[in-house]
């Protein structure tokens, strides 16, 4: 930043000259579409049927039927799918962040292949294609062939038919697997900017590894734990790979928001409340993404 | 490797060979007469879905046709997209494709969806999109009542490739284990169950019936669950006297409650393969596996799931047999019937945003006459759109042609789908346990009402008899 009453680098045209194309671009990627959505969701158009070749203006009857307390929580309902995104969320962010953490912490300050050969495949399960992953977890978690049960079965336990019996739990481990390598790089990052004089001097004092970390490492990391939240929580939200390995199913038991959507718009044909619901979903991002920025500025603020 | 995690991965790929398709698949006219044209359907080459449509369409329709058009001094090539994934989701790609202006020039359609598509006007009727269709010679020889299958006000909108019946489909050397007859028939619901129980006790590890229901068997469930339970009982979802949706109905409750019967009170039936994606191929498998003993199919299981592909049993003719649905109590049927089906049809229409309209009428036109069709019942017997086409000896399907008098069809309405899906949830609902048939009927009919309008929808409190 130009510190004001310094003579500036650029113009103020030359900086929005330059601004232009990215914001540009951010308006018709972003904006518009943004727009485009909230338009269709106040009618009742339609991608089959009548609705699709006449559609009408319906107000917000749209947003007062997803509210609809009659079943609302019921499977296949709004609610429902909300109260599942809620649980698949807070479950994947806890344990994507205290895994990351418990990993990077663990391999503090330490080199060797253990420690290669965990961050590569952490890494790795974070690149991989959405569709490939998914068939492997298929695969892992079927009920007669799968990975996890011959291994159980090794041990003489009980198969467990993951997908159908537990759903939503087979997609929060997916995800946390899946997911994971972004806390742990972050806090890897962020371990590393802690000076090694104040971890010795807790030891000097007599700190045990906990309290060292209790008191010292966690306090120097709030603001990249919060960071990691906040992002994690709205990628979590908004992602679509769980349908790949569960469909939404069985009988809607991992059915999170953005597969209702997809249900909504794409197999009942319904654009309008499909994308009344999309604009809850940008409400929802939007005020987690201003929570975010709010949080980033209080912490910058502070010396 | 997980046999159902292969299939699944195999579903990915072929979208993504759809998709790609999609891209490619624009025809062309190019210089010199020749002609490139692009058909879909759902059909994979020995997979598990209309195997041998592929093998009439790649080993006589699509050479012969391009043989004639040579002979013609014409060069026409045609593409076939094979498409892997469920019915509904071949719905969904037409009607992005079409909404587009884009997708294959020639495509397989249930006739059912017509009236969607037709409303939407994302379909046109057959005579605006290739003239010469009006005076082919083909429609005298396809009977009104199947031409109505891809019929909707008044128009034709494709060429239909046939009916099909629903009955039940059971295993006789289970059946025989059991120390049931080979000719089972059974007379009422009673009969149906007591069998089941038989097997129950006498074979353990064979689930002894499957009656489709659930959300992700889509229109199967209505098809081939609610629907012939529904008029075994007396009453079906819609009263064509009336025009209007049977919002609720002793039927309905009936058959909600042989649902409840099978998958909790008794357990006759496996529930997860109601519950889960592709449990409909898993019934397929475990019924040809012997593993389940009666299945409540369409004649399309015997004559194409068994017969070809991914699911084919050796020895079909002499393992399988079928018995005719019964009333639910001798005299309760629908309109007064003593054994009640229920049929759809499907068939081939022209995408309206095609620039081949006329060679896409010529390869449309083609593949129903009367020579090509007689190739497609020496590979696969099937009941034929046309009359002078025979069906080869099979007497399993000259025993289901004699139940078409006493079928049951759904109604050609743009509503219709999504009332459907309102039914294959109230299924779900009671197979899964979270509502009694009751409430499972309070919550149908709240939908109906909604989909419908209220003004659109009747209550039925007995059997219908006429």
């Amino acid at each position: 930043m130009t510190p004001s009453g310094e003579r500036q680098l650029l113009s103020r045209r030359a900086g929005l000259l330059f601004l232009g194309p990215g914001l540009l671009l951010i308006l018709v990627f972003l904006v518009v579409p943004s727009l485009w959505v909230i338009g269709i969701s106040l009618t009742n158009q339609a991608l089959l049927g009548e609705n699709a070749a006449a559609p009408a203006f319906v107000g917000l009857s749209n947003f007062a039927s997803l509210f609809d307390i009659r079943g609302w929580g019921f499977p296949g309902q709004f609610g429902w799918s909300l109260r599942l995104s809620f649980l698949f969320v807070a479950g994947s962010v806890v344990g994507q962040a205290a895994l990351g953490l418990a990993i990077a912490w663990l391999f503090h300050r330490r080199r060797g292949v253990l420690r290669e050969l965990l961050y590569a495949l952490v890494i790795v399960a974070w690149i991989t294609p959405d569709v490939v992953v998914a068939f492997a977890w298929i695969a892992f978690l079927d009920r007669d062939a799968g990975t996890l049960n011959a291994l159980l079965a090794a041990l003489h336990l009980p198969r467990v038919d993951w997908l159908i019996g537990h759903p939503l739990l087979s997609i929060v481990l997916f995800n946390v697997w899946r997911g994971t390598a972004f806390s742990l790089l972050l806090f890897s990052g962020a371990l590393a900017t802690i000076p090694v004089s104040y971890l010795e001097t807790a030891g000097v004092v007599g700190a045990s590894a906990w309290q060292a970390f209790r008191d010292v490492v966690l306090p120097l990391i709030r603001r990249h734990i919060l960071t990691d939240l906040l992002l994690i929580t709205l990628w979590t939200f908004n992602t679509f790979t769980p349908y790949l390995i569960t469909a939404g199913g069985p009988a809607f038991h991992s059915e999170l928001v953005p597969i209702y959507v997809w249900r909504t718009a794409f197999q009942y044909y319904d654009l309008g409340r499909g994308a009344a619901v999309a604009v809850v979903m940008l409400g929802v991002n939007l005020g987690l993404a201003l929570f975010y920025l709010a949080g980033v500025r209080r912490q910058a603020a502070r010396p | 490797m997980a046999h159902r995690a292969g299939h699944r991965l195999s579903l990915l790929l072929l979208g993504l060979l759809a998709l790609t398709a999609c891209g490619l698949g624009q025809s062309s006219q190019q210089a010199s007469g020749s002609v490139k044209l692009t058909m879909i359907c759902r059909c994979v080459a020995n997979g598990a879905v209309n195997a041998s449509l592929v093998t009439w369409l790649q080993s006589a329709v699509l050479p012969d046709f391009a043989a004639r058009a040579k002979s013609e001094g014409k060069q026409v090539s045609v593409d076939l997209v094979q498409f892997g994934g469920s019915d509904e989701e071949l719905k969904a790609r037409l009607a992005l494709d079409l909404r587009a202006g884009k997708g294959e020039d020639v495509m397989a359609f249930d006739g059912f969806w017509i009236p969607e598509f037709a409303s939407a006007r994302l379909l046109k009727p057959l005579d605006q999109v290739a003239s010469s269709s009006a005076s082919w010679d083909g429609w005298g020889k396809i009977p009104g009542n199947v031409q109505d299958l891809l019929r909707y006000g008044g128009q034709r909108y494709g060429v239909p490739s046939g009916t099909d019946a629903r009955v039940i489909w059971f295993r006789k050397d289970l059946f025989q284990k059991a120390g049931l007859p080979a000719d089972w028939q059974p007379k009422s619901w009673d009969d149906i169950f007591a069998a089941a129980d038989q097997i129950k006790r006498s074979l353990p590890g064979v689930t002894p019936m499957q009656v489709n229901a659930g959300t992700a068997m889509g229109e199967a469930t209505t098809m081939q669950g609610l629907y012939p339970l529904m008029v075994s009982a007396g009453n079906f979802i819609y009263d064509f006297n009336a025009q209007k949706y049977v919002a609720r109905s002793p039927g309905l409750l009936d058959a909600l409650q042989f649902y409840r019967t099978v998958y909790s009170d008794k357990g006759y039936g496996d529930r997860q393969l109601q519950i889960q994606q592709d449990g409909r191929n898993r019934s397929f498998e475990e019924f040809r596996d012997g593993k389940i003993a009666m299945l409540w199919e369409s004649d399309y299981l015997w004559r194409s799931v068994l017969a070809a592909g991914q699911y084919r049993l050796d020895g079909r003719d002499q393992l399988v047999s079928f018995a005719k649905i019964p009333n639910r109590t001798a005299g309760q049927g629908y309109l007064g019937r003593g054994f009640v089906t229920v049929s759809g049809g499907t068939g081939w229409v022209i995408n309206p945003n095609t620039k081949n309209a006329l060679d896409s009428w010529e390869l449309l036109s083609f593949m129903f006459s009367r020579p090509e069709l007689d190739k497609f019942e020496t590979i696969e017997p099937f009941i034929p759109p046309r009359t002078d086409v025979a069906v080869p000896s099979d007497q399993v399907l000259t025993n289901l042609v004699k139940l078409l008098p006493v079928t049951v069809v759904r109604p050609n309405l743009p509503t219709y789908d999504r009332v459907s899906q309102a039914a294959q949830l109230a299924t779900q609902q009671v197979v899964t346990g979270e509502m009694t048939p009751e409430q499972a009927q309070d919550a149908y009919a709240a939908s109906v009402a909604q989909i419908a309008g209220p003004d659109r929808t009747v209550s039925a409190t007995s059997p219908q008899k006429k």
